[in-house]
Formats: structure tokens, sequence, C-alpha cells
């Protein structure tokens, strides 16, 4: 069972190694959507504070927005996803080392960068740190919710822009818990844990319901 | 009781009714060829009875079973050739072949693995990714997943087109051993099948 696991996780892995762009490009663009809001708006210390947290999150869910219409649109083409599902192996396990290599490439990466960009912002190092807790813990979810959304819009004509819509609501709670633990974090460090930990339920739900709910998703998009 | 049966199949694409009642069982050992013009539903049909497309009716009976009951332990005894390789242009054909193998569930050596690329034919070819290959190269490293992982059913799709005379007799004298092994083959294709054994069956859609 869990052989399989790991050659799929390894297989998405070694794809990613050898066609870095794709890799390259959510990562620039959260970098590069973060550090057009001081420009724009202000290059206030305490505006920039209050900002901070709020556009790290709406940066992150774009970017992993951005890479999620290819999870499973290059298996579709080449005709792998066809095999993927005629596996004698659980589909659900499949997906879900499909997820796991997608955050590993694409939400892991951001949650690296995250002092960088916090201290663009000014940003506290408790701040800081809070955050990168928040996007460790919630960037997952974002990768398990939105491959549900991506295995539903699997080979539809314009399929990126209805994914968003359809996505970028659900999104929402994550924003939400995920920006509040940051703000919260400045007033009282002890005040962030009910954030978090909601945050982490979130991910549990996420993590039993989505591999399920995409496995079965992908099965109706390949008729 | 014939080791696979199909029972008044109803396919449709969106409201065009591709074909109805479609009744036909097969024994071990037999090879049937899906014949029909283009459109006729021949794909549809083969992805029916993988069970990546659901019919609008009828049942699909392996060893007696529905195989919407049997699930994974019916994916375990098929392999399936499409219309699309099913394989990843930036992987070598050895890590090609090393996926197919797991998802087969089967614990395969890399010895096993050159020695299935070397037998159909890419003995040299082995360490380059997939996406250098021609055309036919890419085919045969998709014949090579039916050495590799064996089992009973074998459902190939047009596995004919762009492949080379020699890729062709060697296909061919693949389909004859997995007969004469008892193994069970639906195929279309547009060209004839000059099989030396077995026994093969033959089904005409859209007449």
């Amino acid at each position: 069972m869990l052989r399989i696991f790991w050659s799929i996780l390894i297989r998405d892995l070694t794809l990613a190694l050898r066609r870095r762009t794709d890799v390259l490009t959510t990562l620039f663009f959260f970098v590069i959507v973060i550090s057009l809001f001081p420009l724009g708006v202000s290059t206030e210390r305490h505006i920039l504070q209050i900002l901070g947290p709020g556009v790290v999150w709406v940066a992150a869910l774009l970017a992993s927005m951005l890479a999620l219409e290819r999870l499973f649109a290059a298996d579709y083409d080449d005709g792998t996803l066809e095999q993927l599902l005629l596996a004698a192996q659980p589909l659900a396990l499949i997906t879900l080392a499909k997820i796991t290599a997608h955050w590993l490439l694409t939400g892991l990466p951001l949650v690296l960068i995250a002092p960088l960009v916090g201290m663009q912002y000014h940003l506290s190092a408790t701040a800081i740190q809070v955050m990168m807790v928040s996007l460790l813990i919630g960037t997952p979810i974002l990768s398990l919710i939105g491959a549900i959304g991506a295995a539903l819009t699997l080979g539809l004509r314009g399929g990126g822009i209805l994914l968003s819509l359809l996505i970028l609501p659900l999104y929402i709670p994550v924003l939400i818990y995920g920006a509040g633990a940051i703000e919260v974090s400045a007033i009282s460090l002890s005040d962030t844990q009910p954030y978090l930990t909601l945050l982490g339920a979130f991910l549990m739900v996420a993590l039993i319901f989505a591999p399920v709910a995409s496995a079965a998703a992908l099965r109706i998009s390949i008729e | 009781m014939s080791i696979f049966e199909v029972n008044t199949l109803d396919c449709r694409r969106g409201d065009r009714r591709l074909f109805a009642d479609l009744s036909f069982c097969l024994d071990a050992g037999t090879l049937l060829h899906v014949r029909g013009r283009n459109g006729s539903g021949k794909t549809t049909l083969l992805r029916a009875l993988c069970g990546l497309f659901t019919p609008e009716a009828g049942e699909i009976r392996w060893r007696g079973t529905s195989i919407r009951d049997l699930g994974d332990d019916y994916r375990r005894e098929l392999r399936y050739f499409g219309h699309l390789n099913g394989i990843k242009g930036d992987l070598t054909g050895i890590e090609n072949l090393r996926i197919a193998a797991a998802l087969a569930g089967l614990r395969v050596t890399t010895s096993a693995l050159w020695a299935a690329l070397a037998r159909s034919g890419l003995g040299g070819f082995e360490d380059v990714p997939t996406r250098m290959l021609s055309q036919g190269q890419k085919k045969r490293v998709a014949l090579a997943r039916l050495l590799v992982a064996p089992a009973p059913l074998w459902i190939l799709d047009e596995p004919f087109t762009a492949l080379d005379v020699d890729a062709v007799a060697l296909l061919q004298q693949l389909l004859t051993d997995h007969l004469a092994a008892d193994g069970l083959v639906i195929l279309t294709t547009h060209q004839e099948v000059a099989l030396t054994s077995g026994h093969i069956a033959q089904l005409e859609l859209g007449v």
C-alpha cells in the first residue's frame, strides 16, 4: 500500500525536477505579488504591518491556485492518468501521493520563503514565526481542497477560470484563520493557539475527505 | 461458464447511441477483434470494458462477477493499452516501466525491466527520456508494460499503428504467447491480425 504512495510521490517529484520552471513560476509569482503591494499602496511601516498578514495569505492562495491546474492535466494529456485509474491500487492513495508531491513543490517553498517576505512588511520575529506555522498548516489544506476542483474541471475548456471560481470561496476559512493568527500574534502570542488549532482541524478533515473526493471526481472526469 | 461476459450493453456518447443490446461471451485463450468504421464506438466499447466508461445499461462480468463489484480485483487482472501511450515523456523507459509495475502491485527487479525493454527492441535507449524517442519507439515502451506486468486480460486499442515490421511481428508473437497461456485479448485494429495459433473471434460494430 505504502509502496505505491512512494512510487507516485517520487515519480511526480522527479518529473518536477526535470521541468523546474513550473515550480519556480509559483514561487516567483508569490514573491512578486507580495512585493507589488508596498510599491502600490504605501511604504509606511505601520500600514505595511497591518497589510502584511492578509497580503501574504492572499498571495499564497493565488500562487497555490496557479499551480493547481497542472496537477492532473499533464497526466490527463499523455494518458498516464488512465493508467493510474486502471491500477490495482486504491485511487485515493494515488491521489494523496500526487497532492503531497504538489504541496512539497508549491506549498513548502512558500513556507520557506515566508521570512523574507515578512521582513518586507516589517513583521516582528514572532509574527514571522506564527506566519510560517500558519502557512505550514494552511498550505496543505489549499492543495487538498484544490485537488478536488482540479479533478472536477479536468479536460474542460476554460477549466482554469472555472477552477478559481469553484475553489477560491472554499479557501476563505483558511484565509481568515491563517491571516487571523498572524494578526493576533501582534497582541498576544498565546491568543494564536485557537486559530492554529482550528487550521489543524481543517487540515485533518481535508486530509480524510479530499483524496477520496478527488478520486471520485477523477473517475467522473475521465469518462 | 465463460470467463468474460457482456450482457445487453448499451453505450451513448451525448445524445448519440453508439450501440445497444450488445452481448457476447469469451473463453480463455480467445482473441476478440473489434471492427467497425470510424466513430462506430470501438474505443468507447473498450473503455467500457475496462471500467473507464460507464455504459448506459448492461453488465460486464469477469469470472462470473460484475466488474463494478470487483473493482481493484478486476483491474489487477487487466492491462489496457489506449490511444495515448500512457508514458511520461520526461521519464526514461526504465522509470516508466517501474511505475507501471508498481501500479500493477508487482515488485520487479531492475534487470527484469531492462530485459523487457530489450525484448521490445529498445536496447540502448533505456536511459533516454521517452520524449526523445520516435512515435513507434514510444509505442514499444508502452508495449513493454505488457511484458513487465503480466495479466490475463489485455485490452488493446489500435496497438499496431505506428509500429514497424519488426514491432508488428513482436506484438503478434506476444499475442500468440498470451493466447497460448490461456490469456484473453480484446483489440481493435484496421489491419488484419495474422496469428499463428489461438481462437480469433470477430465483432462488427455499427452495422
